[in-house]
């Protein structure tokens, strides 16, 4: 483990077109020379499988360090969120812009407040 | 006693007791130290539950604000989503890793690593690009404060599993392994004590048998003894009849001392 992380550098998202735009114009974007992209723009007509799939495969490459996703994204695909245990990538829920943060939704607030109601 | 709780199936010698009782010394030392790693965890992992929930708590507010400063870009420029989203071909904005060591667990911490890159300098060349510039260093910060979350978030769920780990190793010394050692030691020695007292039993017996051959052998030779001396003055008296002489008493008395002797000597 202690490798596993070494070569790990780039910040994936899932996320609707305006943080996209936002996080891109960051410099996080980051295409291989494959032409495999480091983002997905979810809108309305975006299939839920595209999704899933664009999740497992983020959290399967090997230099995504960071994995964001918008909070109303994580929602739909939320089996598939809860059951991601992994430490790399660590998975962060994002707000967006229509959609304000709600920490009671938070997989791993969740677990925290599990922690300190103990 | 010895029967109570699962022991080691181990032979009752001493051996095995010497070795069963440096068995128990490890584990206590195993314990104790495991205790204290688990200690060192937790508060650390405390610390960074109450650093995870007010990190969360501060990335809704930058992200309300990033995407306040978005909002602006759309304004002034119109719809840049795309545009941008073809430019992106080498992050600029990337994360480091680095290690850090909370007794024996390696803790990854994430480091911005931004190569000040020139990407999207024609966006918004016609209007807004002061906009844009804006929305570009508050989207930086912004993942800043994500990137801090994130490795916070990671150094959480190793921690958590870590922790877990350990609980599980100190609960199985305490409660599985150190029992079934004072239960071994307990039996090997109340093994120990039996042999002890099965042998101090032998050695009595044995003693007492030889003691009683002893006797027996003393009460025969004792007999033939006294049956030999009779026959002596028997025959002394025969001879003192034969004789009559005064002498021949002193050789029956002679020859009954012999006899006597004989029976000290044995």
């Amino acid at each position: 483990m202690t490798t596993a992380f070494k070569d790990r550098n780039l910040i994936a998202v899932i996320g609707d077109e305006d943080s996209i735009t936002g996080l891109l114009l960051a410099g996080i974007g980051h295409v291989t020379d494959h032409g495999k992209k480091n983002f997905l723009v979810v809108d309305a007509k975006t299939q839920i499988q595209t999704i899933e799939a664009t999740f497992q495969e983020f959290t399967e490459r090997k230099d995504i360090a960071i994995l964001l996703i918008n909070q109303h994204i994580a929602e739909k695909i939320r089996p598939t969120v809860d059951k991601y245990q992994q430490a790399f990538p660590a998975l962060l829920e994002i707000p967006s812009k229509d959609h304000p943060y709600d920490p009671s939704k938070d997989s791993i607030l969740k677990r925290v407040q599990k922690l300190f109601g103990e | 006693m010895s029967g109570t709780g699962s022991r080691e199936n181990v032979f009752a010698t001493r051996m095995a007791l010497t070795n069963t009782k440096l068995r128990l010394k490890g584990a206590q030392t195993g314990h104790s130290l495991l205790a204290k790693k688990r200690d060192a965890l937790t508060t650390r992992f405390r610390a960074i539950l109450r650093k995870v929930d007010e990190a969360k708590r501060k990335m809704g507010r930058v992200m309300q604000l990033a995407s306040f400063s978005m909002a602006e870009v759309t304004y002034a420029t119109g719809d840049i989503a795309y545009l941008v989203q073809e430019q992106a071909k080498q992050a600029t904005f990337r994360v480091k890793a680095k290690q850090e060591n909370v007794s024996g667990v390696v803790l990854p911490a994430f480091e911005v690593d931004r190569t000040v890159g020139s990407d999207f300098n024609l966006t918004g060349l016609g209007r807004g690009g002061q906009q844009i510039m804006k929305a570009k260093e508050v989207y930086a910060k912004a993942i800043e404060t994500l990137v801090e979350l994130a490795s916070l978030q990671t150094a959480f769920t190793i921690l958590d599993e870590v922790i877990r780990a350990t609980n599980r190793r100190v609960n199985a010394i305490e409660h599985v392994i150190m029992p079934r050692l004072e239960n071994t030691i307990k039996y090997i020695m109340s093994e120990l004590d039996e042999m002890d007292r099965e042998e101090f039993f032998r050695l009595k017996k044995v003693q007492g048998k030889k003691k009683r051959d002893t006797a027996a052998r003393d009460a025969e030779k004792q007999a033939q003894a006294d049956l030999e001396s009779e026959a002596d003055i028997q025959d002394g008296l025969t001879l003192a009849i034969k004789e009559a002489d005064p002498p021949s008493e002193g050789t029956a008395a002679t020859d009954l001392l012999s006899g006597k002797d004989e029976d000290i000597i044995f």
